[in-house]
């Protein structure tokens, strides 16, 4: 799907949000909504990173680690891949307190969503960095540069490239699994949603509106994204042609 | 004591019976998916006006939680005279939402079907019906088998989300056990390691089912 129609939809979306915040029986809920979409956005900013973060310590332990730091990573990555995210998010709420270590359920939300996007993100950055043609690693031997150094200068610039349109692709699974956290009592938009909807059975502005909202916060990830991707590989494309 | 072998042993058949809903609603799940995604990826090639609607609908429906669109099925529909249960209304919500999914997968497998695979249909004044039947699907859909496998497994690990509208499905009973006998260590753990255990099976049969199919299409 090309950006100028993702805009179009974000504009549109945006637009039909305000269009309902005309009526009434909409803008009721709007103010209660918002909070939560600020605690969607946080928990969604920081597990992102937290997986960014995951996901490249894993990807380099996987690859080139000592054996145990390898074998460490294969176990993280099989058992955050290998769960539901739900499962992950209950066991550190519910289980861990039991052996003594009690998080606050913000924590355990940016926590669970983090390893479990890392996981997936650990998949991606190897992906990539396997992706870069074996010369450029030749390359940099003969111009007799250490591993670290080929690593930093040479390989992960062009990995990065590669990596974006997957990377944007979970930010926005991250984003949508940041629902799950209303279920372990955080009040995100999710949260409000099913609260607003019990006390008041308006379910139809409510749920529109959430609906609305995720979109339009799904469709600002996949637009980033895309900026992003043109930017960094705009740059690749300059280098190749001096 | 932390973890108690009894409570283990004493709670492991519930949870069974619990597992067995769980297969059940990703088995309807992915039906739905697999069916309801072909049928968009096929719409979208025979009528293209279709293509632009069909794919706005599909990032839809990728760009909002499956949680959401859960409770919109659950909460929204009975307003409009359509009243499913718990159950109905969370496999009606996963399949939906990974049909979007498969959809995708249909395309990059249509469109993998070199064109004068078409134009010699239409030399041969084969019909559409017949050449999908006949000429395109048989060719596309063995090599997405895979890509098809890992939704399959992506929705299994999604079916504890419809503990969310009380299906007494793995997590929801592991819950009600927890919340009964104020011990969550065994139910949610043994939870994770069914998961565990029926991810990593699957992944393991989809790699051989690759292989199989890598080796068929390579005769």
């Amino acid at each position: 799907m090309g950006i100028r129609t993702l805009v179009a939809m974000l504009v549109a979306s945006l637009a039909v949000i305000a269009v309902l915040a005309t009526q009434a029986a909409y803008r009721l809920f709007l103010p209660g909504l918002l909070q939560g979409a600020v605690l969607t956005i946080e928990i969604a900013v920081l597990g992102s990173l937290l997986a960014i973060v995951m996901g490249v310590l894993a990807a380099l332990a996987r690859m080139y680690g000592p054996a145990p730091l390898r074998w460490l990573a294969t176990v993280y990555v099989e058992i955050f891949r290998g769960t539901s995210a739900l499962v992950q998010l209950f066991w550190l709420f519910f289980v861990l307190p039991q052996f003594g270590v009690t998080l606050d359920a913000f924590l355990v939300a940016v926590l669970a969503l983090g390893l479990n996007v890392g996981a997936y993100g650990s998949e991606c950055v190897r992906g990539a960095i396997q992706s870069v043609a074996r010369g450029q690693w030749e390359a940099g031997t003969a111009l007799n540069m250490s591993r670290a150094q080929m690593l930093r200068r040479i390989i992960l610039p062009q990995a990065f490239i590669a990596m974006i349109p997957p990377w944007g692709n979970l930010f926005i699974e991250l984003l949508k699994s940041t629902a799950l956290v209303s279920l372990i009592t955080l009040s995100d938009l999710a949260f409000k949603a099913q609260q607003m909807n019990q006390n008041t059975f308006k379910t139809v502005p409510i749920f529109t509106l959430v609906l609305l909202m995720y979109l339009a916060m799904s469709l600002v990830i996949s637009i980033g994204m895309r900026l992003l991707e043109r930017r960094a590989s705009l740059g690749l494309a300059r280098g190749r042609a001096a | 004591m932390i973890w108690d072998w009894n409570f283990t042993l004493q709670i492991l058949p519930i949870l069974a019976r619990a597992a067995v809903v769980s297969v059940e609603a990703t088995l309807l799940g992915f039906v739905i998916a697999a069916t309801l995604g072909l049928v968009l990826a096929v719409i979208r090639i025979a009528v293209p006006w279709t293509a632009w609607t069909i794919s706005v609908l599909v990032e839809l429906i990728r760009s909002t939680p499956l949680l959401i669109q859960i409770f919109f099925i659950y909460f929204v529909f009975p307003k409009f005279g359509l009243v499913l249960d718990a159950f109905t209304a969370g496999v009606l919500a996963i399949g939906i939402h990974y049909a979007a999914y498969c959809s995708e997968v249909y395309r990059a497998g249509f469109d993998n079907i070199h064109r004068g695979q078409w134009e010699a249909s239409i030399a041969l004044n084969l019909s559409s019906w017949t050449t999908f039947r006949d000429i395109i699907i048989p060719q596309a859909i063995p090599p997405i088998v895979p890509a098809l496998g890992n939704y399959l497994v992506a929705l299994f690990k999604e079916t504890p989300l419809l503990s969310a509208i009380a299906v007494l499905e793995l997590m929801q009973t592991a819950k009600i056990i927890g919340s009964e006998t104020f011990r969550y260590t065994e139910p949610i753990t043994l939870v994770g390691l069914f998961f565990l255990a029926m991810s990593l099976v699957s992944a393991a049969l989809i790699r051989a089912l690759e292989r199989l199919l890598n080796r068929r299409n390579a005769r």
